[in-house]
């Protein structure tokens, strides 16, 4: 009898029920933020679009492994044809189309912020900030070569995408003070490697 | 899922009764074609048989430019950098081929049910079951996370309400960091309704149940 209590601790310790409800909540999570309009801000010139919070909120939330379960789940269900992208669009089109890298992008978005607050001591604002900014460069690094080729030129790519810069850096520092404050108010919501030991 | 709708516009054509599997592989081998293809009357053809497609599938033509809109604006500025960095012949093929292609893919996504895409993956899945991989999770994966979303748009209006009624400003912040608070703790109920009826389990048995009851 004593002999099973350690293993079945150990299956109760991976929760895939509690896994697979968060991963699916927040694949909704972003989808949900597709549906707020685009904000004018001073001084950008494209609207701010929400949707792009989500696979970094992902990342600093739910960790590596289910902050990046929840965009492949979300992108997959854009994939088969659900208007989930921000403006009611959806289908396999956006995967064709010039943005389609940063559509992809997201995925590792998710990975590298999830890895990079997984990896930390606590989820603090600085080390919030350092990975939300990782995780929006690692965005432009897949989404600015399949831009370029897709539409056959690196210059254009990058002078089409340069009017969102600023908007994304705005998003960095929302993302890290939400972050932390969901933090603050539900404590054990990502798995740490250093902390769970406690 | 038939309450999972989406983009999917409905009709009796040719189009819409070609099996998914068959559907998505002639879109990929179209898409091949138009990259491969450089030519402006190359891409001509392509665009006429898309036109010859969008016709037989009878669609609104209302309904094909929606899903096209955003598009076109993107494809307006593409178009003006490409002329003004390369000239208007290498402008009007890359403008031509992303056109083609993005409404080849619309095409495919008008008139393919989200229903009989997800059974044809799973079809097309089924010989990674020796790899552990259980394709029937993906229906599931599905019917779950379309409920979600209309259980978090119910709490995304009721935060904003909240935060109207207080006073708390009109930030993204203010807005957001209640509506996550609210999400997780909707996960944890759903983590726990998904452990009572078995999900997770290593037989899965349930799991297959629930997606039956998803469906209906």
């Amino acid at each position: 009898m004593s002999d099973s209590t350690p293993q079945r601790s150990a299956t109760r310790h991976r929760q895939p029920a509690a896994d697979l409800a968060r991963i699916v909540v927040f694949a909704a999570f972003i989808a949900v933020l597709g549906t707020f309009p685009g904000i004018y801000l001073a001084g950008a010139a494209a609207p701010i679009v929400l949707q792009n919070l989500g696979p970094l909120l992902s990342g600093s939330l739910l960790g590596p492994r289910r902050g990046t379960a929840s965009v492949v789940l979300f992108l997959t269900l854009v994939a088969l044809g659900l208007p989930l992208l921000s403006g009611g669009r959806g289908g396999i089109a956006p995967f064709f189309g010039p943005s389609a890298g940063f559509l992809f992008g997201w995925i590792l978005s998710a990975l590298v912020v999830g890895l990079i607050v997984f990896l930390s001591r606590k989820p603090t604002l600085p080390v919030l900030l350092v990975a939300n900014l990782a995780g929006i460069a690692v965005d432009y690094l897949v989404g600015l070569p399949v831009m370029a080729a897709v539409i056959g030129d690196f210059r254009a790519a990058g002078i089409a995408m340069l009017r969102y810069v600023p908007g994304d850096l705005a998003k960095v520092v929302v993302v890290s003070l939400v972050a932390a404050a969901v933090h603050r108010a539900f404590p054990n919501s990502t798995p740490r490697k250093a902390s769970t030991a406690r | 899922m038939s309450n999972v709708i989406g983009l999917y516009q409905p009709g009796r054509s040719p189009l819409h009764r070609l099996p998914a599997g068959w559907k998505f592989l002639a879109l990929l081998v179209f898409a091949v074609l138009i990259v491969v293809f450089d030519r402006l009357w190359q891409l001509g053809v392509g665009a006429a048989v898309l036109c010859v497609g969008f016709a037989v599938a009878r669609l609104r033509p209302g309904v094909v430019l929606r899903t096209m809109r955003t598009v076109l604006v993107l494809l307006a500025v593409v178009f003006a950098l490409q002329w003004w960095l390369l000239g208007a012949l290498s402008a009007a093929v890359v403008c031509l081929r992303l056109l083609v292609a993005i409404g080849a893919a619309n095409l495919f996504t008008l008139t393919t049910r989200v229903d009989d895409l997800v059974a044809a993956i799973e079809r097309a899945a089924s010989p990674l079951r020796r790899f552990g991989v259980r394709p029937e999770t993906l229906g599931l994966l599905v019917g779950l996370t379309v409920q979600a979303v209309g259980a978090l748009s119910v709490i995304a209006r009721q935060t904003r309400e909240a935060q109207r009624a207080r006073d708390a400003g009109r930030s993204v912040a203010a807005f957001t960091v209640p509506f996550l608070i609210r999400t997780l703790r909707h996960a944890d109920e759903l983590g726990e309704a998904l452990a009572a009826r078995g999900v997770g389990d290593e037989d899965g048995s349930d799991a297959a149940r629930l997606s039956e009851e998803l469906r209906r």
